[in-house]
């Protein structure tokens, strides 16, 4: 990358229910970011935000919302709709850019107060060919997991396994919405949403705002001992109409191999000490490392077999519990690079990891069986 | 549910009016006489449903419409047995896509006609790569759900 960026501090609030306002809850984080970075509001030289005003929030003008309580009227900044992984690459390029050496960048969803999951992604379908038979986010993964397991042999218990594993790392997570010791057979039992999919193999519905601090190196510097370097982030995105995709050869290569370019990652498997990925659906965990080449392809299963991608294992994937433990919609991906710099930073209490992290990929996805990928690559 | 805590209950309740354009109203014009329309690609060859005005992966225009089969073999399936508001198809139901003969995509639809309340009897019916035709309603209005559902042949 041309200048340095990096992630100087972090703040999230917990994702189960709660009865504060988001107005008073964005502020409450922006505030705490604030504190930790020992930076002032007019300290900051440019705002990110990432939301979904409409679907996700019912607010419809954020403007009024999250511009004050973040500290961001009276500034130049933007706003992003979808994926909030895409909010941390804006900020970057803002500094990057050389005209601002700090950006405030925080993502806000609140799905506690949200119709469900299956609702507000029913409204990205079209309304001519795809709403009106049902497409929402949870039938298209049903779809694509059938397609998965028969490609690629995967079975139904390896699948669950992935459930099992981060509803157990989300016991050490204080932020997490569901977290528990669960059997594979527990897992597999659990109601049946979308066959194959059962809920404990979908995420839920959080709460989550979620703000990270970006620094140019020579601000940086100045606030931290330990800045988490930005190395390198891509993204794509898959045409719309569902069948017309290969649900199984998606964008998420591509986004992967993006960002292995701008940070020099050449071996993946070997190179990334620990990944936190987006997995809405269980499945998609063991899916998206193939493709993001923590495994070879096929090799999901295998890989949730080995014991591997355990919170202690060679590659640690999800210790904070990821999506299936808590998932603020529109905040997971800009959560899954908060959860990478906590782990970094040796930060994340008792969701951290043995292994010393010196370089982690943050994953993030967005749309109908991941039409839209974004990959963040930080180091330290 | 009422929750313990003060809240206020609102909606965003607004209506829109969107345009069919020229495809897609030939397409759903199509419908409503029993006729499943795709349009060609001329570089990559493909026979795209539902119809387009381009070819998404070449991006150029689409020039002939082909009125395709109602018959093809199932790529994936799921049966649904949840509720959420909104939701256009009572359940229990299957969601699938189609891959409907002498075209090049899937069509996302229903598979119906057979008794759908026994899962464990559906599992035994339905199978990949199983034969299916379209079932038409008999009042059609130029919807997708002119097809009610796709059933095994
Ligand atoms: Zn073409």
């Amino acid at each position: 990358m041309a200048n340095k960026v990096a992630i100087v501090g972090v703040a999230q609030n917990a994702g189960c229910e709660s009865k504060d306002n988001y107005y008073d809850q964005a502020y409450q984080v922006t505030r705490e970011l604030l504190d930790k970075t020992g930076l002032k509001k007019d300290d900051i030289g440019t705002f990110i935000s990432a939301s979904s005003d409409i679907f996700h929030g019912g607010i419809s003008c954020a403007n009024a919302y999250y511009w004050e309580t973040t500290g961001a009227f009276l500034k130049n900044g933007s706003r992003q709709d979808g994926e909030s992984l895409f909010a941390l690459f804006y900020g970057a390029m803002r500094i990057m850019s050389g005209h601002y050496d700090t950006a405030l960048v925080i993502a806000l969803c609140k799905g506690s107060e949200n119709p469900s999951n299956e609702s507000c992604t029913l409204m990205y379908a079209d309304p001519f060919y795809q709403r009106g038979v049902g497409l929402n986010e949870t039938l298209a993964a049903a779809l694509q997991m059938k397609l998965y397991m028969k490609k690629s042999r995967i079975t139904a218990e390896q699948c669950a396994k992935v459930a099992v594993k981060n509803l157990g790392n989300a016991l050490g997570n204080p932020y997490a919405h569901r977290r528990g010791r669960y059997s594979v057979e527990d897992v597999l039992k659990s109601e049946l949403v979308a066959d194959p999919l059962t809920e404990l193999q979908v995420a839920p519905k959080s709460e989550g705002i979620v703000a990270m601090l970006l620094a140019s190196e020579e601000k940086a510097k100045k606030i931290t001992k330990k800045p988490v370097w930005i190395k390198g982030f891509g993204s794509s995105l898959d045409s719309y109409i569902l069948g017309d995709r290969d649900l199984l050869n998606g964008q998420l290569r591509n986004a992967a191999n993006r960002a292995y370019k701008m940070a020099r990652i050449t071996d993946p498997g070997k190179q990334i000490d620990l990944a936190e990925i987006s997995e809405p659906y269980a499945f998609q965990e063991l899916l998206w490392m193939e493709d993001l080449g923590l495994c070879s392809p096929g090799g999901g299963g295998k890989m949730i077999d080995s014991g591997k991608t355990e919170k202690n294992g060679a590659l640690p994937i999800n210790p904070s519990g990821g999506v299936l433990a808590n998932n603020p919609y529109v905040s997971r991906g800009l959560q899954r690079a908060v959860e990478a710099v906590l782990q970094m930073r040796g930060e994340a209490g008792e969701r951290q990891v043995e292994k010393r992290v010196k370089t982690a990929l943050a994953h993030g996805t967005h749309g109908f069986a991941g039409q839209c990928h974004a990959v963040a690559v930080l180091g330290r | 549910m009422t929750k313990e805590y003060k809240t206020i209950k609102t909606e965003l309740r607004l209506p829109y009016e969107l345009a069919y354009g020229a495809t897609w109203t030939r397409f759903f014009e199509g419908m409503q006489e029993k006729k499943i329309y795709g349009t060609k690609c001329p570089k990559c060859g493909k026979v795209l449903v539902p119809a387009r005005s381009f070819c998404p992966k070449c991006f150029v225009d689409t020039d002939k419409w082909v009125e395709v089969s109602q018959e093809g073999k199932l790529t994936a399936w799921s049966y649904t047995n949840y509720r959420y508001f909104g939701q256009p198809v009572d359940p229990p139901f299957i969601g699938a896509l189609i891959r409907l003969d002498g075209t090049d995509v899937d069509l996302l639809h229903l598979v119906g006609g057979i008794d759908l309340k026994n899962f464990d009897e559906v599992k035994r019916t339905i199978k990949n790569g199983m034969k299916v035709k379209a079932v038409w309603s008999d009042e059609r209005k130029g919807h997708i759900l002119d097809i009610r559902y796709f059933e095994p042949v």
